[in-house]
């Protein structure tokens, strides 16, 4: 059995790690690549949201390193994530690729159906081991998380531009490198030590929040390298959404402590928009407040062309934006979106940020 | 003078309109429907609702518009789950907040939660909570509740033997609710019975959320424009509950949007079925749901050579020039394959 999984930034360090903790073998598609999603795009029906198209483009790479089974996650509505395995599995199928499917999802009948799953992929491994090494990934993804976070700090305030990316591409293999906990120590200093060595300059830096739907936010490029972009500009970016944070809410179910947790953004939401409408529509709504509140000085809002719920939110935020006196931008990715037109559109919003701050004095 | 409610001609009114109906009209409250889409109902959905929404859900505001100051109510539910463990689309969850965030002038909505996510019994809890808001007391609400979901019942029963939404209301409701409704937009008698939807040979099934299928300005009379060519047609409400589940079983997971699992049903079944020549999937541009839900019935289509089948996306811009060269070719199709039996006679 050779397991593969989409990608979602760098969620693939943390599955990776957790499954050849657990002596599975791993395939790890190409990193999000234009083939990927032109082979993707090319399958899969037009009005399927760019997630589902990366998706496929990673599955039609990875079967052709080896991969025969894939691991996903799934759901119960009412976004389509929750069907999105059923139906890449289905396009695959008619492409010829058979491959074997796994879906972790909430079960319809009773936990032992889950469990079940679990076991076929985890196979000889004890429960207290298949623990263990979820615990493993866990820690890899806030590890990463903390790197993301760091550099988010150093891009904008660099002396010598690319050094931090430069940087974190470093750390981040430093912690994929690492196969066991004693290893995976020595790999946090050195990463952390890695960022460390970037000479910065303090100058003022604008802070924007970047808010929306999930895969669009970690995945880099799908959504055109904001997060590099924007710190190029000397932007400050926070993530409305880290890995680690999903991992805490949907899977532990909020039992690490200490850690930020969507419910308080579903909550800002509330003069907005009261109800749920599926993915993180009610949150991207409710995050705006809360940057609002933290002193942000903008907010760009991301999602993919045709996703149901950040439309609703798309349709609320210009209210929000009104409220709050948060300027909000919103950005809609699909396969057909260009880097210059992003480009230009990102600076003339960085560009008003600007100009709005300095009026206000409060910028040097 | 009686307090006037207005419901918009859109969404899920064809789902519905007679169980609202009767409702209002047992709390003796009047209701006003907003007229069959036009033109100009749908420049004014498009002026209000953000660009990026579909088709269906820019029309609705168009109509919330028409309604605005003829009302002292809007009826807007929020429709969060229409059958247990399933959902309509989220767009649908955050419709009041998309409509009331949009800048529209409106009177006050009416916004019961409809959700039968648990179960289907929690409907009474909306209707209650829709009768408080009215002010109307326990009792009479519970019977007018009651008496509603009767009429819903009656009126599937007639959808079901093959009568389209606007005729079994008009049935359903007599000459009171006559009034308020507007010309039929298919050529049939409403007084006469429909064809049983099961004879007749080489009909082309239809298949596509109501707000679609039924409005015949948005799909462009694509209804009319079958039968005046003497292809009787076949929906989506013309197959049984029972004969939905039995096809959808086959399906390696459930399906948790009720349209969505109505159209793969009743797709998988008219594949089947004798008496239908083709499938035409009719959809709008940029629709979540029947993004995953079309290749779901696509991918079986193409199992099945002899039934043609074609996918129709319409938006804002669709011309009926478009419209009509596809029809033709996808109709040659049909009669090559030999559906026309019966029909062309
Ligand atoms: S949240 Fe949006 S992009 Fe993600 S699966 Fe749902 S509809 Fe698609
Ligand atoms: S189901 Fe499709 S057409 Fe209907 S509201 Fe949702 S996206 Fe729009």
């Amino acid at each position: 059995m050779r397991v593969t999984f989409p990608h979602m930034g760098n969620l693939w360090i943390s599955l990776k790690a957790m499954l050849t903790y657990l002596g599975v073998q791993v395939i790890v598609p190409p990193p999000c690549n234009k083939q990927a999603l032109q082979a993707g795009a090319k399958w899969a029906p037009e009005f399927a949201c760019l997630p589902l198209k990366l998706n496929l483009g990673n599955f039609i790479q990875a079967r052709e390193m080896g991969a025969d089974t894939i691991v996903m996650a799934g759901g119960c509505g009412p976004c389509r994530f929750g069907y999105y395995a059923q139906v890449e599995h289905v396009i695959l199928h008619d492409l010829g690729y058979n491959y074997q499917l796994v879906v972790m999802e909430p079960p319809e009948k009773h936990i032992g159906e889950l469990l079940q799953r679990i076991k076929y992929i985890t196979g000889q491994n004890s429960w207290w081991q298949v623990m263990q090494g979820i615990r493993f990934g866990f820690r890899k993804a806030c590890l990463v998380d903390q790197l993301e976070k760091r550099a988010f700090y150093l891009r904008p305030r660099e002396k010598r531009s690319g050094s931090t990316d430069k940087a974190l591409q470093e750390a981040l293999a430093t912690v994929d490198a690492a196969s066991n906990w004693r290893e995976l120590e020595q790999a946090k200093h050195q990463a952390m030590q890695r960022l460390d060595e970037v000479k910065t300059v303090q100058r003022p830096v604008l802070r924007v929040a970047l808010i929306g739907e999930i895969y669009t936010l970690l995945e880099p490029f799908a959504n055109l390298e904001l997060e590099k972009r924007l710190g190029e500009m000397g932007v400050e970016v926070d993530r409305s959404i880290y890995l680690s944070e999903w991992i805490n809410d949907h899977l532990f179910l909020g039992l690490v402590r200490g850690m930020r947790s969507s419910k308080a953004f579903s909550q800002a939401a509330a003069p907005y928009l009261a109800h749920f409408v599926g993915g993180h529509g009610q949150e991207s709504v409710g995050s705006a407040v809360y940057y609002a509140r933290q002193g942000y000085d903008g907010a760009i809002h991301v999602l993919p062309f045709t996703c149901m719920p950040e439309i609703v939110a798309m349709g609320i935020l210009p209210r929000v934006s009104q409220g709050t006196g948060l300027p909000v931008m919103s950005l809609i990715v699909d396969e057909h979106s260009g880097a210059a037109g992003v480009q230009t559109r990102l600076e003339a919003f960085v560009d008003l940020l600007a100009r709005q701050k300095r009026h206000k004095g409060a910028f040097a | 003078m009686s307090v006037k409610v207005g419901i918009p001609r859109a969404l899920l009114y064809y789902h519905y309109y007679p169980q609202w109906y009767t409702f209002f009209d047992q709390l003796q409250v009047t209701v006003v429907v907003s007229p069959p889409t036009n033109k100009h109902i749908l420049e004014q959905g498009i002026a209000y609702c953000l660009d990026e929404a579909c088709l269906p859900v820019k029309v609705a505001f168009g109509h919330l518009a028409q309604l605005a100051d003829q009302v002292d109510f809007i009826f807007l539910p929020r429709l969060v789950s229409v059958f247990p463990r399933e959902y309509i689309c989220p767009k649908f969850l955050g419709l009041p907040e998309m409509v009331r965030h949009s800048g529209l002038p409106l009177p006050p909505l009416l916004v019961p939660a409809i959700n039968t996510y648990r179960r289907q019994s929690d409907l009474m809890a909306a209707f209650q909570q829709l009768g408080n808001t009215l002010g109307r007391p326990d009792g009479q609400v519970r019977k007018a509740a009651r008496l509603a979901q009767q009429v819903q019942q009656e009126y599937e029963k007639l959808l079901l033997a093959g009568w389209l939404p606007e005729q079994a209301s008009r049935l359903l409701l007599g000459r009171q609710a006559q009034e308020q409704q507007v010309r039929l937009a298919t050529e049939l008698s409403p007084s006469s019975p429909p064809e049983a939807p099961e004879q007749g040979k080489g009909r082309i099934a239809i298949i596509g959320h109501p707000y679609l299928v039924y409005d015949s300005y948005l799909n462009m009379n694509l209804l009319q424009k079958l039968t005046r060519r003497q292809w009787p047609v076949a929906v989506v409400e013309q197959v049984s509950s029972t004969e939905i589940q039995k096809q959808t079983a086959r399906l390696p997971k459930k399906i948790f949007w009720t349209l969505g699992r109505l159209l793969i049903g009743a797709g998988y079944h008219f594949l089947s079925a004798p008496h239908v020549a083709g499938l035409i999937h009719l959809s709008s541009f940029a629709c979540g749901p029947d993004a995953l839900i079309g290749e779901l019935i696509a991918s079986q289509a193409r199992n099945c050579p002899g039934k043609p089948f074609m996918n129709i996306v319409i938006d804002e811009h669709s011309g009926e020039a478009g419209l009509l060269t596809r029809l033709e070719a996808f109709l040659d199709m049909v009669t090559i394959a030999g559906g026309r039996a019966g029909a062309s006679a």
